[in-house]
């Protein structure tokens, strides 16, 4: 029965940042301009600044990952936080410790934040209500939950090819039900003021409650990436073959798979996009991949200067004094 | 106090819907049983004498089905506590499913629950005896001893749907054939895919694996053929659909011998109110639409639904505390029964005593016990309460074990005084 935003302190401040939905457009606004400001960070001679210093950031990963983990990692430290990167198996977590002692075993090591990535929605919420009052959480992924970081990159990447997101048409195109990176995407980009957000795959790959999410639903890309300006795709898991969602690879490729010819349905300026890791032959062709309109590797490199963001507006906030309303059991 | 008290309840509301009974009168209890109404027997003299003046006098109430967790799951709760938080929320008989730890499927499991009730002595205990063998699904269990030398009420599988139809089928014939009633929980296991919320916008916003409303639905038609086939008579537990609710009805419309009961969460909840996934609200079946909470209110007004029944799963705090997939399923319910079933009257749902039926007689009928009622000479099983008291739910005030529910802070009416069972003060207010 909460509805208090566990995500801000009491001064209206982003405490832990673990969904975009509920967010105002005027904090991802805020998100976006930060990251404009650190953008520059990485391509200067020295690759840092002090803004984080003295501050622990666990990487804390039930579940693997490269380049999600990576660019935390050099997001931490060209912030000048030192970084603790540390590795669990679930299936071995399951049996033993639970999550709330390995918890409290880092917290008694004086961490300043759990950037966690877990294979179960809520996981993050969970943390973030069971951790001490002075420790942030931000979400790097939770089940088919969210990841609000990825959105945002996303939406960095969007706004520097096309400034206004009042005037945009985006699809997404792809295994919508099973992607946490879809619903953070649908967030940002509905609290941004996109007025068409499709959403492009079969009904097996269609969560419900799609009118709610504020997505129009399109079986067919002729129809549906027709006039768009981002094309936005998600990454097929291998296991959807499995249990009856999908045919094969070959009939997904072939009937959802975004080819040069298919691109060009979309509006002529419109860009290209993919959280990674692609599955050249399975949902992207390579030529698109490789193509001019292909912002992929952009994304990458913008998820650093986001991630920066977040990660000094959650630490680098004054303290609210009151730091007690985080912990309610 | 001895069974052989003599107490007098003076001046109540006493509301029994088996005798179409609502008036103001003192009742009368000597050696365990209820010997009159309204007129002071002969030379009847009260050890103890209970104001009742403004509190209501109902039968105890008969909670269709409660886990007590013992034998098994002591240290989510055991009898003796389960049982006084039973009596603490006016319920005079639960009913226990069979997925105790080792289950119901001998005799020995069912006789040792038994005793440890009696030795409790807070409330009258009957167990649904395992419809298979270590619920697995396979091999029938020793269903007609049970029920001859246990006194098992009826056969269940518990939450664990049968994967093979063909058992389903010979299961209901070798019940029948034995008359006790089958206790079905409406799941279709493919359909329902490890799920733990109900499918819609809400799962799909937080990202939980969902259970869609045609799990029960399915799992209902399909049993209803089958009830119709064999003859047996069925009870659907927990019906949270309200196009499953319509079906059943459908089916008792045209003779089938099939009731069915609702937990009261799902009259009150909806898979909103799992908010940012509060693990109090996972249970299973899961909390579903506001269209289907609608659909069982109305049900309720239209006297469709059978009996409410609290559907208590108490845990220890470890079970709730995990991301919500990861959560144990349950809520614990036997001290909020009364009062949320007396929040519908007061929503005006449904008048007090058809409410008062739908926890007593009703339950007691469907469950083949002599219980539920105050009638002259029955046992003296009964709930007094306060309607006009308010409190707020603090868990931590909880008589049972387990302190999971998704009630925290709600303001709730009325507030049970005493509980009678067998003429005895089992619980009492103080």
């Amino acid at each position: 029965m909460k509805q208090t935003d566990i995500q801000f302190d009491n001064n209206g401040m982003l405490r832990h940042f673990l969904t975009i939905d509920g967010l105002k457009r005027k904090t991802l606004t805020e998100i976006l301009d930060t990251a404009e400001n650190f953008a520059t960070v990485g391509t200067q001679q020295v690759k840092k600044v002090p803004l984080l210093r003295g501050k622990t950031i666990v990487n804390l990963f039930f579940e693997s990952s490269t380049r999600t983990r990576t660019t935390f990692e050099l997001a931490a430290k060209r912030l000048s936080a030192d970084v603790l990167n540390i590795n669990i198996d679930t299936s071995s977590t399951s049996k033993g410790e639970s999550l709330l002692d390995m918890l409290r075993n880092l917290e008694a090591m004086h961490c300043d934040m759990f950037v966690v990535r877990h294979n179960l929605s809520g996981a993050a919420h969970f943390i973030a209500n069971h951790v001490s009052p002075h420790i942030s959480v931000i979400n790097a992924g939770d089940g088919q939950h969210a990841h609000p970081t990825q959105a945002m990159l996303d939406m960095f990447t969007i706004r520097r090819h096309k400034q206004d997101f009042t005037k945009l048409r985006v699809a997404i195109v792809g295994d919508i039900m099973h992607s946490r990176v879809a619903r953070s995407q649908i967030h940002a980009l509905n609290t941004l003021g996109v007025p068409e957000v499709r959403a492009i795959a079969p009904n097996t790959l269609i969560p419900p409650g799609t009118d709610e999410l504020g997505i129009h639903v399109y079986h067919d890309m002729e129809q549906g990436l027709k006039d768009v300006d981002v094309v936005m795709m998600l990454r097929l898991q291998r296991e959807r073959m499995s249990g009856a969602l999908l045919p094969s690879e070959h009939e997904y490729f072939n009937t959802y798979g975004i080819t040069t010819e298919k691109l060009k349905l979309a509006k002529p300026d419109a860009i290209l996009m993919h959280p990674g890791p692609i599955n050249r032959g399975v949902e992207i062709e390579s030529a698109v991949a490789d193509g001019p309109q292909s912002v992929i590797l952009e994304q990458v490199t913008n998820g650093i200067a986001v991630r920066m963001a977040i990660m000094s507006m959650v630490l680098g906030r004054q303290p609210s004094g009151d730091e007690q309303e985080g912990r309610n059991k | 106090m001895s069974m052989q008290d003599n107490i007098v309840i003076k001046q109540g509301r006493i509301i029994d819907p088996a005798n179409n009974t609502d008036k103001v009168a003192d009742l009368y209890v000597a050696g365990g049983k209820i010997i009159a109404i309204d007129t002071l027997p002969d030379g009847f003299k009260a050890e103890h004498t209970i104001d009742a003046s403004d509190k209501i006098v109902m039968p105890g109430i008969v909670d269709i089905c409660a886990r007590l967790r013992e034998p098994g799951l002591e240290y989510k709760g055991t009898i003796a506590t389960e049982t006084a938080a039973a009596v603490a929320g006016g319920i005079t008989t639960v009913c226990v499913p069979p997925d105790t730890d080792p289950c119901i499927d001998t005799t020995a499991v069912a006789e040792l629950i038994n005793q440890r009730a009696q030795a409790a002595n807070n409330c009258h205990v009957v167990t649904q005896a395992a419809l298979t063998l270590g619920l697995q699904g396979e091999h029938l269990s020793e269903m007609a001893i049970l029920k001859q030398q246990a006194k098992s009420v009826g056969v269940s599988n518990a939450l664990k749907p049968l994967k093979n139809i063909l058992v389903m089928r010979r299961a209901m014939e070798y019940a029948a054939s034995c008359d006790m009633t089958i206790f079905l929980h409406a799941e279709d296991v493919g359909l329902a895919n490890n799920g733990c919320a109900h499918e819609g916008a809400i799962s799909t916003r937080l990202g939980l694996p969902a259970i869609p409303e045609s799990a029960e639905t399915a799992a209902v038609s399909r049993d209803l053929m089958l009830i119709e086939q064999t003859g047996v008579r069925a009870h659907f537990s927990h019906i949270t659909s309200a196009n499953a609710l319509h079906m059943i009805i459908q089916a008792k419309q045209q003779g089938l011998p099939v009731s069915l009961d609702t937990s009261i969460h799902h009259f009150h909840l909806i898979d909103l109110d799992i908010g940012f996934f509060d693990s109090n609200c996972h249970v299973i079946p899961p909390l579903r639409s506001q269209r289907d909470k609608e659909g069982l209110l109305q049900g309720l007004s239209l006297n469709q639904i059978d009996a409410i029944c609290s559907d208590h799963q108490p845990h220890c705090p470890d079970a709730k505390l995990a991301p919500f997939s990861a959560t144990e399923p349950g809520i614990s319910g036997l001290e909020t029964l009364l009062p949320l079933s007396l929040r519908l009257v007061q929503d005006k749902h449904i008048d007090l005593p058809s409410m008062v039926q739908k926890l007593t007689i009703d339950p007691a009928k469907i469950l083949g016990i002599d219980a539920g009622t105050l009638s002259i000479g029955k046992t003296a099983d009964i709930c007094i309460f306060n309607p006009a008291t308010h409190w707020r739910v603090e868990p931590e005030r909880f008589i049972s074990s387990g302190h999971n529910t998704p009630f925290t802070d709600w303001e709730l009416q009325g507030n049970v005084d005493y509980t009678l069972v067998a003429g005895q003060i089992a619980y009492q207010n103080l």
